[in-house]
């Protein structure tokens, strides 16, 4: 096997949603001490590269590994990665705390890094109730607890600012920046790009399943201004698309799916 | 952070089956489905062996186990739901980043939940035949366990509601979503049957509910069932092709 070259490694990624390529020969690192923004726009492929990080999808071509395994060799997978892909991976029925005692009992983690992450997340007082009646923003908490419950080194999380209200982007941001800090590989897609300004180190940026940058925060906004002009200039959601043809670039080839209509 | 050493297996079967009956005892809903399950057969049981008349030919035991044909739907549908509400959830988002290992998950999921049904089975087909036996009218003879036959009986109603809650399962697995699921497990399972009385009474023997019913939760057997053990075994291979199935689509599939 070669050598292991980042925590988060995707390489020659291709995945095909039937006519629809979801990301198409996709190749970047995700590397420890900083936070990578993951950007594009709606549908350009964040979520399914992600969840083929994590083991949920396969890929049709390339791969990608976690400190150089695929996902579903590691040994200790919530101890290795800790992952937040959608707003809801709970049964509402049960309450946060048996959620995540049932995760940690799974992944092979003490049980008292459940009122760990509970506090850390500020859900202790509501750790007894069904997570279903949980807002928007306390169901997303209890993700990034579920996804803090293994201190993992490589953190993987899509869209997290999703439901949370002004208070809780903050906090988010200074979470994700505290824990690159610690040395961690922190990978965050999003499509809210003023966001990204403030939170990323690394950005990579694809657009209809292919990589258009992955550079530097700083690197990028010295080119183009702003993170919002580099966004849409490399995207085809701005004038400067890839065939500097908006209507043609975004609507030719793409079938209405099911996730993404 | 956390370093994982060398010398270290990782994570097994033992961790799976230790998260999923953390995930059992911990819904409210499973709990009185449950309950639920050995109520009804209790108080089915009840009215049925109350009700019983004078007829020293019929099989009493096989009367009072009829109580058990609700916990039977009951069990089942949880079964289906187990796994559908996975995915209708998006738990198994959460259940599959802790164990990859598909087939690993779902042995664990198996283990647990039959053993769970086994034991509420069991315990309903046992508190229906005491209730029932209780019930039973002034001079009407009752049955006793020391009879084999009616131990029997008695132990694999239990059973039978165990594998087709199992087989529930299986199916959930294969379909994922509970509606569809459902729809399959209770035309498969049950009416299927009511169907198959009219116009292909030889088939009825097949069908899990008919299984139960009249091979498995009898003191006599019947002329027109299996016998006993093959309507267990039949019952063993209608769970085993379930769960293998959907075992073997779970790592074929992207989740
Ligand atoms: N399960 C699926 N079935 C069919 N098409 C899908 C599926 N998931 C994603 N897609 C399609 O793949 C493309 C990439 O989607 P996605 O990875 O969700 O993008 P993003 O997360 O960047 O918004 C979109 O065109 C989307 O419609
Ligand atoms: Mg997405």
């Amino acid at each position: 096997m070669d050598h292991i070259t980042a925590p988060i490694e995707v390489h020659g990624l291709t995945k095909r949603h039937g006519h629809v390529i979801a990301v198409d020969a996709l190749s970047f690192d995700v590397q420890p001490g900083r936070v990578t923004g993951f950007l594009g726009p709606n549908g350009a492929g964040k979520s399914t590269t992600m969840r083929i990080v994590v083991g949920l999808d396969r890929p049709d071509n390339g791969g990608t590994r976690i400190n150089g395994m695929p996902y579903n060799r590691l040994r200790w997978p919530l101890r290795e990665v800790g992952a937040l892909l959608e707003t809801k991976a709970f049964h509402p029925g049960r309450s946060a705390r048996g959620h995540l005692g049932a995760l940690a009992a799974g992944g092979g983690i003490p049980r008292r890094r459940v009122e760990e992450v509970l506090d850390l997340v500020g859900l202790t007082n509501a750790a007894g109730r069904r997570a279903g009646t949980f807002s928007l923003g306390m169901a997303q908490r209890l993700g990034i607890a579920a996804a803090m419950l293994g201190d993992p080194g490589v953190l993987l999380l899509d869209e997290p600012a999703n439901g949370l209200d002004p208070v809780g982007i903050r906090w988010l941001r200074d979470l994700l920046r505290s824990l690159a800090a610690e040395g961690r590989a922190v990978l965050v897609s999003s499509h809210l790009i003023g966001e990204m300004a403030l939170t990323a180190d690394q950005v990579v940026v694809i657009d209809n399943g292919r990589l258009r940058a992955d550079t530097t925060l700083a690197a990028l906004t010295a080119e183009h201004g702003s993170l919002e002009n580099a966004f849409l200039t490399l995207t085809t959601n701005g004038e400067g698309g890839r065939d500097g043809d908006r209507d043609q670039a975004t609507d030719v080839g793409r079938i209405p799916t099911r996730r993404n209509p | 952070m956390s370093t994982v050493s060398t010398h270290d297996r990782g994570y097994g079967y033992a961790h799976a089956v230790r998260m999923e009956w953390i995930k059992l005892r911990t819904l409210r809903s499973t709990r009185w489905t449950l309950l639920a399950a050995i109520a009804s057969a209790i108080g089915i049981a009840t009215a049925v062996g109350a009700s019983e008349h004078t007829d020293p030919v019929s099989d009493v035991t096989n009367s009072i186990l009829s109580g058990v044909a609700p916990g039977l739907l009951l069990l089942g549908i949880l079964g289906v739901l187990t796994m559908t509400s996975e995915y209708s959830s998006g738990m198994i988002l959460a259940t599959l980043a802790a164990v990859p290992n598909r087939l690993r998950l779902l042995a664990a999921k198996a283990t647990v939940f039959g053993l769970a049904a086994l034991a509420v089975g069991e315990a309903a087909a046992f508190l229906a035949f005491f209730a029932g036996s209780a019930a039973l009218p002034q001079g009407q003879p009752a049955p006793a366990l020391d009879q084999p036959a009616v131990l029997r009986a008695v132990v694999l109603s239990g059973a039978g509601l165990s594998l087709v809650s199992l087989l529930g399962l299986g199916l959930g697995a294969i379909l994922r979503h509970s509606a569809v699921a459902l729809a399959v497990f209770v035309v498969g399972a049950l009416l299927v049957g009511q169907f198959a009385l009219v116009f292909a009474p030889s088939a009825a023997r097949y069908v899990p509910l008919g299984i139960v019913a009249n091979s498995l939760a009898v003191a006599t057997p019947k002329a027109d069932a299996l016998s006993p053990w093959a309507g267990l075994g039949l019952l063993c291979l209608y769970a085993a092709v379930a769960l293998g199935a959907g075992g073997w689509l779970l790592t074929r599939r992207d989740s």
